[in-house]
């Protein structure tokens, strides 16, 4: 299905602009003068599932928002592509899933998404049948359920292959099979060259990931892959793991 | 600004807008009501309906545009489309362009259709072109927009956005010139009404009802107009922040 010539190597760990992914350096960003992110350092590498990870409230909408270039009261250094967020070429090549579903809910399915594609370029029919909406592909948004509504708005995300990727909580509430089925389709998404950054509040989906960010009141506890964590922490269990991080002297 | 992303914002409105019948039946019907209304009202007084009748179809798509648009983008603020849509290529002028765009046709057609009945059936008389009399509508349509943009700014919730109506529209319908002649009023009512643009919307359609032909003064209160609404987009497009808390 993806040809090889389409694989992009992911770029070496420690690039200081990291032309292929997302570097952050130093970031912290005070909202209504309440201290959000603190000293933030944090890579995303193209080709690999990253996952931010953290309870809700730890600051992963705002670490998503800061690097979507949306996000005010920002301090600190963060590149996507090696170039600043916000600006008009990463706005090219970035797909953003907002927590809430943020599309239209007075247009159906497909009008949805041929919008977004007009507005960055891309293919709707492969992305509706990527995220499995296909058969609901002219039904009004409005008339979706919770977790229909949120992959709308993952497909309008994806449309146009963008090369950077954040997707603030896309699992959330949606059935096991779908959830399963989304994490493959996010592993197919990185062999593509694609730079992931995934967010979730359910720790055990981090077995899915290559890279965990675990994110607690505004600040990185850890950023490493899923078996390093274990090894360090000498459990298997993620949450148990978290608690043993945290605790630890 | 891009001409693709402009036309493809506008037919997402306009698409929008077909999904919803019943709101697009009220906008193109109820001013024809009201113009009905008015012409029972002024039964046996002729003159009367057509000084009022003729600065009320400057008035209705202000009214229309004005809702539609402060709603729709209070929608897009709260419900996350903006800031989704500003971290794309799409530009906040390709934005504004398609709003000003879809509901400025929608305008136009709610004027056509009015027209057609107030000087038609009603028999509302007005010496000037009728053309310019639905260029002068869709002008104040933009007025609209530009004006629901920016009261959209200034709220966080529908009912705070329509209550910017009475704020924004009650007032200039008041000075504008309908009630009482302008020069007529207190020397300060008078200024404050030469700085409200729906005064000169209502002038022009003076000039339209009174003069043939489009003269330089109807042409100048186009203009003003215009300007007017130039200024609340480009005024409207600053508080479409990319960065907000």
């Amino acid at each position: 299905m993806i040809s090889a010539a389409r694989v992009r190597r992911p770029a070496p760990a420690g690039e200081p602009s990291c032309p292929t992914g997302i570097q952050i350096h130093g970031l912290t960003v005070e909202r209504g003068g309440r201290v959000v992110l603190s000293d933030v350092e944090a890579s995303v590498r193209a080709g690999r599932v990253t996952g931010l990870f953290g309870p809700s409230g730890s600051g992963k909408s705002t670490l998503m928002r800061s690097i979507a270039g949306v996000q005010s009261g920002v301090r600190g250094t963060i590149t996507v592509l090696g170039a600043p967020p916000g600006s008009a070429a990463v706005r090219r090549s970035l797909g953003y899933m907002t927590q809430a579903p943020s599309v239209y809910e007075d247009l159906t399915v497909a009008e949805n998404v041929r919008y977004f594609a007009a507005v960055r370029g891309g293919e709707v029919g492969s992305v509706l049948e990527r995220v499995q909406l296909m058969p609901w592909a002219d039904q009004l948004v409005r008339n979706l359920s919770g977790g229909q509504r949120a992959r709308v708005s993952l497909a309008a995300a994806l449309v146009g292959n963008p090369r950077v990727l954040l997707l603030d909580e896309p699992t959330v509430g949606l059935d096991p099979l779908l959830r399963r089925d989304l994490w493959r389709l996010f592993r197919e998404l990185v062999s593509e060259g694609t730079a992931l950054l995934v967010s979730s509040h359910v720790l055990d989906e981090g077995r899915h990931c290559d890279e965990l960010i675990l994110l607690r009141e505004g600040r990185v506890v850890a950023q490493q892959s899923p078996e390093e964590l274990s090894r360090h922490t000498g459990t298997d269990d993620l949450d148990e793991a978290f608690i043993r991080l945290i605790e630890q002297p | 600004m891009s001409i693709a992303r402009t036309l493809a914002t506008a037919r997402r409105v306009l698409l929008q807008l077909r999904h919803d019948p019943r709101t697009v039946a009220l906008m193109l019907l109820v001013p024809c009501v009201l113009e009905t209304l008015l012409r029972l009202v002024f039964a046996r007084r002729r003159i009367d309906f057509d000084q009022a009748g003729a600065p009320l179809l400057a008035f209705f798509p202000l009214t229309t545009v004005f809702l539609v648009t402060s709603i729709a983008l209070l929608r897009e603020r709260v419900t996350g489309t903006l800031e989704r849509l500003l971290t794309t290529p799409l530009g906040r002028l390709d934005l504004l362009g398609g709003y000003a765009l879809s509901f400025g046709l929608l305008a136009a057609a709610q004027a056509v259709l009015v027209s057609a009945l107030t000087l038609g059936p009603l028999g509302l008389h007005i010496r000037g072109p009728v053309p310019v009399l639905i260029l002068l509508a869709a002008c104040v349509a933009l007025l609209g927009t530009g004006l629901g943009l920016l009261a959209s700014a200034f709220a966080r919730s529908e009912f705070q956005v329509v209550q910017f109506f009475p704020v924004v529209i009650m007032p200039q319908l008041l000075l504008c010139g309908l009630l009482l002649a302008r020069e007529r009023m207190p020397a300060a009512l008078h200024t404050i009404s030469d700085l409200l643009p729906l005064s000169y919307a209502v002038d022009g359609m003076h000039h339209l009802t009174l003069q043939e032909g489009a003269g330089v003064a109807l042409w100048g209160d186009i203009a003003i107009v215009l300007a007017f609404a130039l200024g609340a987009l480009l005024l409207g497009a600053g508080t479409l922040r990319r960065r907000t808390g």
